[in-house]
């Protein structure tokens, strides 16, 4: 199994802070992996950099896809990374919440796809195709992810649990291979947080993606991720599986604060 | 009651030319945040390129119109790429005295050019200037054409922000730019494409103002560029909406003060209007609720 994505020696400073300090992650093709760690221990500093948000300080990202080999990520533009194969979601949910649920879906297929000024100016033919799959490769985007009912609503109407499940369905819609969650299941309650881990694991079958998750909530950490970084003042501190993870004292003391 | 028919007609059409620059400067608000104000400028430049147009080049009405779009969409993003790009990381005040400097720059770089003289607009085809009375309200065609040629427009720019991905990836920018970056909209290029749209508009105004008017000078841009800002604040800045509502509305405003009571008057009121805005409702009048932001 080849390497989707392999990070070393990543380093940002903020200042005189170090959030994130000489992290070396792999990730391998199919893959699903959860960052974990305490508040504040630079796992939203990770996706940032990995997503072009901010330029590491020192370190490599590269990302690897299989029709295109490995391009060097780090420091390069957000929209480039994101075209390039990366998708993110958001810990607190962006939204654009004055489009509606479809739109949210549609904007984000609509730049995958090169048409050239004239031909989208003029509606020529093939445009008009174009449009026409992207409106229902978005609709059924919103039916896997149950959305597809409240299609016309505007995105700040729904329910929260709703607009998280669309956070997800405007990241697929940007045709990654590489997804980052950052933080699913966040503010859900435990029926939800069970429905949605069964709804990853699906995606991840389904859109032949790799994923890696940020998620305070161990139940499904636990339960889906075949490995697992723990993050604690910006260094790993511990990998492995989750039982591994999970009986590492090193990980039981950044939780929990040293032992008495 | 002829009268006030009379003077909403050239409310309408005055209306249409605010509306028009009003809409640019909630585009650019929208969108970053800034308020433009080299944007009067702007126009100020395609009433010139209209002028050369059909003076020097001898070129149509419509042609000069169009060409003083395309020159104007071209400066608009010149100073976009140049003044305020790179920029784009700097508190809001710093780009604010730079749109105001941008903004001298054109004032005076256009005087030095072409002189303080106000011109006057080269004779217009015949058919601009019949006049048709319906009841006792003389129409002329100048008005229904400047209306004719906004409204046109107003629904081209409809079109592109509802319908096309351009226009999509505007509205995802002006929402959320971050987000919008982060699933693959190239956010400058977007900018860019809104200081185009917007600059266009302007030149179209100013041909149109041209028209109206028959004067232009380099210094015009500055009172409706104002007066435009102010319908635009009216309406809901960064509203489209809003600046349509808000550019009607300080056009028939300012002709029925100056026909009703004095036309040194008008210019106070529309200020007044303002003032009023900011205290009683800042948002605008469709501030808030009615979001839709470009």
């Amino acid at each position: 199994m080849s390497d989707i994505l392999a990070v070393e020696g990543l380093t940002r400073n903020f200042g005189g802070l170090a959030a994130v300090s000489n992290v070396n992650l792999r990730l391998g093709t199919g893959e699903l992996v959860g960052l974990i760690g305490p508040n504040g221990a630079g796992k939203t500093t990770v996706f940032n950099l990995l997503t072009g948000v901010y330029p590491p300080s020192a370190g490599t990202i590269t990302f690897t896809r299989q029709d295109r080999g490995p391009v060097s990520i780090g420091g390069r533009r957000p929209y480039a990374i994101c075209r390039a194969g990366v998708g993110r979601t958001f810990q607190n949910i962006r939204l654009f919440k004055d489009l509606t649920v479809l739109d949210n879906v549609v904007i984000a297929l609509q730049q995958n796809r090169r048409y050239p000024l004239l031909s989208s100016f003029l509606r020529l033919p093939p445009f008009a195709k174009a449009e026409a799959e992207i409106h229902a490769e978005s609709l059924e985007l919103l039916r896997i992810m149950g959305l597809d009912a409240k299609a016309e609503e505007l995105a700040r109407n729904l329910p929260y649990g709703d607009q998280r499940h669309l956070e997800i369905a405007r990241a697929l819609a940007t045709k990654p291979t590489l997804l980052l969650l950052d933080e699913p299941a966040a503010g859900m309650n435990p029926n939800e947080t069970a429905q949605l881990t069964r709804l990853i694991a699906r995606l991840r079958d389904e859109f032949a993606l790799t994923i890696l998750l940020i998620e305070h909530d161990m139940s499904l950490v636990m339960k889906i991720c075949e490995r697992i970084y723990v993050l604690d003042h910006g260094v790993v501190i511990a990998s492995g599986t989750p039982a591994e993870v999970r009986a590492n004292p090193k990980v039981i003391e950044a939780y929990l604060g040293e032992e008495a | 009651m002829d009268q006030l028919a009379q003077q909403l007609i050239n409310g309408l059409s005055l209306g249409s030319i605010y509306a028009l620059i009003a809409l640019g400067y909630t585009m650019v608000y929208g969108i970053i945040q800034l308020i433009n104000f080299a944007h009067g400028d702007v126009y100020m430049v395609g009433a010139y390129v209209g002028f050369a147009s059909m003076a020097i080049l001898g070129l149509g009405v419509f042609e000069s119109l169009a060409l003083a779009m395309v020159t104007c969409m071209i400066l608009g993003v010149v100073i976009e790429r140049v003044a305020y790009k790179p920029l784009r990381n700097s508190t809001r005040i710093a780009v604010l005295i730079t749109a105001i400097g941008v903004s001298l720059l054109l004032e005076y770089v256009m005087l030095y050019f072409v002189g303080a003289a106000v011109r006057s607009y080269p004779p217009l085809p015949d058919y601009f200037n019949a006049q048709f009375a319906v009841g006792g309200v003389v129409i002329s065609a100048k008005s229904l054409i400047i209306i004719g040629v906004s409204v046109a427009l107003m629904i081209g720019l409809q079109f592109i922000v509802q319908k096309t991905r351009i226009g999509k990836a505007m509205r995802a920018v002006s929402q959320d730019a971050d987000a919008a970056r982060l699933m693959g909209i190239n956010v400058d290029n977007t900018i860019s494409f809104t200081f185009a749209l917007g600059s266009a508009l302007a030149g179209a105004a100013g041909v149109l103002v041209g028209i109206y008017y028959n004067t232009i000078n380099p210094l015009m841009g500055i009172m409706p560029g104002l007066k435009a800002f102010v319908a635009a604040v009216f309406g809901g800045i960064g509203l489209i909406p809003g600046a349509l509502i808000g550019g009607y509305f300080i056009g028939v405003t300012e002709t029925l003060v100056s026909g009703y009571f004095s036309s040194l008057l008008q210019d106070a009121v529309v200020f007044a209007i303002l003032i009023l805005v900011l205290i009683f409702k800042p948002a605008g009048l469709l501030g808030k609720n009615v979001r839709e932001k470009v």
